[in-house]
């Protein structure tokens, strides 16, 4: 393996020796990746972006913050109030979390419709996944920080999901806990886990990309590359993009944390904590809607934990589910339906999670859990064996320059 | 070849064996790092409270906190100890006689702690929902409570809890 021929000599006497270098030429500059990718693409470098945004100002923040009952709601305000731009690193943090999990959500929502999830990139989505999850933990985590009415509460009604579990409910509750009740030990070590959380993501973001550089991008057509006319290099071409899409997320975000920064909260977070009065309408943060919803459609506590906790495990085995071998709704007229009325599902969820459990919002909470499941469990299984896809392009250059490859159509002109 | 057979053996007993020592090794490591999450001795220590509820008058309720817990002390009205005992018990998802609840009848002592995901259900203020039983209505999912505090309707597997408590005076009692 001939590594690029650096000039700078003390590159070349590092690399060398350590070759970082030849590394990152490979894996950021050479690295082949399909000419067809749209815009969709952009969100996986964008999420790996807002995780960098996240941990820095994190960081930051864990060096003003207190983690103790007696001080932490104090401590939050004290940043908001005198720390020299705390106002900003908070805002960038808290509003940082809704949009990362805004892009990742589209990220998910790309890879469902475009088959990314299908051999061989199996075990890239349920590393995705896996990621899905611990970012879940460390978001329910960081919300419990500022020891508001919300994070008390929220901890209070998340870690009794655990009580549950038959027999050793209780058991887990206390451990969680390290007392009777959500208290000073809880916020201790959720303050410890949500500075290590996502570190545990960076490593697992590495394993994400190491499988994703295995066989590249999927792409648009969920053909693979045949050759070098359906590739062009990472950098300048995808990296260009890519800076691209992130100016025009960076004006969101920032229009956001500089004009709308509550507008994602909950104005009850800004009540000290009470263990003694629960808010008229405990709601967790948007992006935990759906899976509240969820849980709270099915009138059993045992089950209604298992389902929520199952919408997510059905991701896991996905590539299990939908046999198809053809990649992309656009090839498939049936599943792309079902794909627009899964996403809508998921976004009526979401409205019903933030509604209060009774009348019609129960019956649509029901009726959405159960399509949920009738789409992966039920639906993609038989679509796999019933629909008829429609006929594949050869080759990703094939749409594009009429025949087969790049040489055929000179022949042909 | 019969040394092979011996030899692996042998070979295979020490892999196992080692393996086994390794593994109860991390075990006895693992439960300190496990254990140190459970309650500290300090907060075990603050594990009772005694109250007097002399000061409670009939139709009253008053919250006390034991453990960080709310407890509901709910001097109980003749009507609202009637509608207690007026059910048949065989039809309640939780079944439990009022009487095993108490044991001073018009003194209900309860944790104020809904069953099902830990809220603090309404209905210790006159002004509170008490649920179509008259007794807490909890806001969070909609789980409704008789004035025994008996579950009735909604997602709460179980009966409020009554905790461990005693009269160690005519008025006070120790909750724990």
């Amino acid at each position: 393996m001939s590594g690029p021929n650096f000039s700078n000599p003390i590159v070349r006497w590092i690399d060398h020796r350590l070759p970082v270098f030849t590394f990152m030429h490979h894996e950021m500059h050479e690295y082949p990746t399909p000419k067809n990718l749209n815009y969709w693409w952009n969100f996986g470098s964008l999420a790996g972006i807002v995780l960098v945004i996240m941990l820095i100002t994190g960081i930051v923040l864990a060096m003003h913050y207190t983690p103790h009952v007696d001080h932490a709601f104090q401590s939050v305000e004290r940043i908001m109030r005198d720390v020299n731009y705390g106002w900003l690193i908070r805002y960038i943090h808290a509003n940082g979390a809704s949009f990362f999990f805004i892009v990742v959500y589209i990220h998910i929502f790309r890879g469902l419709y475009y088959g990314s999830y299908k051999a061989p990139r199996e075990l890239l989505w349920m590393l995705g996944v896996l990621i899905l999850l611990l970012m879940m933990a460390t978001a329910f985590m960081g919300y419990v920080l500022p020891w508001g009415q919300m994070s008390f509460w929220g901890a209070t009604v998340i870690t009794n999901l655990f009580s549950a579990i038959p027999g050793v409910g209780e058991w887990i509750v206390t451990l969680l806990w390290g007392g009777f009740s959500v208290d000073n030990p809880t916020l201790n070590r959720f303050f410890s886990l949500h500075y290590l959380l996502p570190f545990v993501i960076v490593g697992v973001v590495v394993l994400h990309i190491v499988a994703l550089h295995r066989f590249g991008s999927n792409n648009p057509l969920g053909i693979d590359v045949r050759g070098k006319q359906d590739s062009i290099p990472f950098h300048p071409y995808y990296t260009v993009k890519d800076m691209f899409g992130l100016g025009v997320f960076l004006i969101f975000f920032a229009g956001v944390v500089f004009f709308l920064p509550n507008a994602m909260g909950h104005p009850d977070n800004y009540i000290p904590a009470n263990p003694l009065v629960t808010p008229a309408h405990i709601v967790p943060e948007w992006y935990f809607l759906p899976f509240y919803a969820i849980l709270r459609a099915i009138p059993d506590k045992l089950l209604g934990v298992v389902a929520m906790f199952a919408s997510i495990g059905v991701l896991f085995i996905l590539p299990w589910l939908d046999r198809s071998p053809v990649r992309s709704a656009s090839f498939r007229p049936i599943f792309k339906i079902f794909f627009w009325v899964l996403l809508a599902d998921c976004v009526m969820l979401t409205y019903l999670g933030g509604k209060p459990p009774e009348g019609i919002y129960v019956i649509l909470s029901r009726l959405g859990t159960l399509y949920y499941f009738f789409h992966f469990l039920i639906l993609l299984p038989g679509l796999s064996i019933f629909e008829t896809p429609k006929p594949l392009p050869r080759s990703i250059s094939q749409p594009v320059l009429g025949s087969g490859t790049a040489g055929a159509s000179k022949e042909n002109a | 070849m019969a040394e092979t057979h011996e030899g692996a053996t042998r070979r295979d007993f020490i892999h196992v064996a080692s393996a086994t020592m390794g593994a109860v090794g991390a075990a006895c490591v693992a439960w300190p790092l496990i254990h140190q999450m459970n309650p500290a001795a300090d907060t075990l220590a603050l594990a009772t409270t005694e109250f007097d509820v002399s000061g409670v008058e009939e139709g009253m309720a008053v919250t006390v906190v034991w453990r960080g817990k709310p407890v509901f002390v709910r001097h109980r009205t003749a009507k609202e100890i009637e509608e207690a005992n007026a059910v048949d018990i065989g039809n309640l998802p939780d079944p439990q006689a009022d009487s095993e609840r108490t044991s001073k009848p018009e003194m209900l002592v309860l944790v104020g702690v809904c069953t099902h995901l830990g809220c603090v259900p309404l209905g210790q203020k006159a002004t509170d929902p008490r649920g179509e039983w008259g007794g807490w209505f909890c806001p969070c999912h909609g789980s409704h409570y008789d004035t025994s505090g008996r579950i009735r309707k909604g997602p709460a597997p179980a009966n409020l809890m009554v905790p461990p408590y005693e009269y160690i005076s005519d008025t006070v009692i120790r909750i724990g």
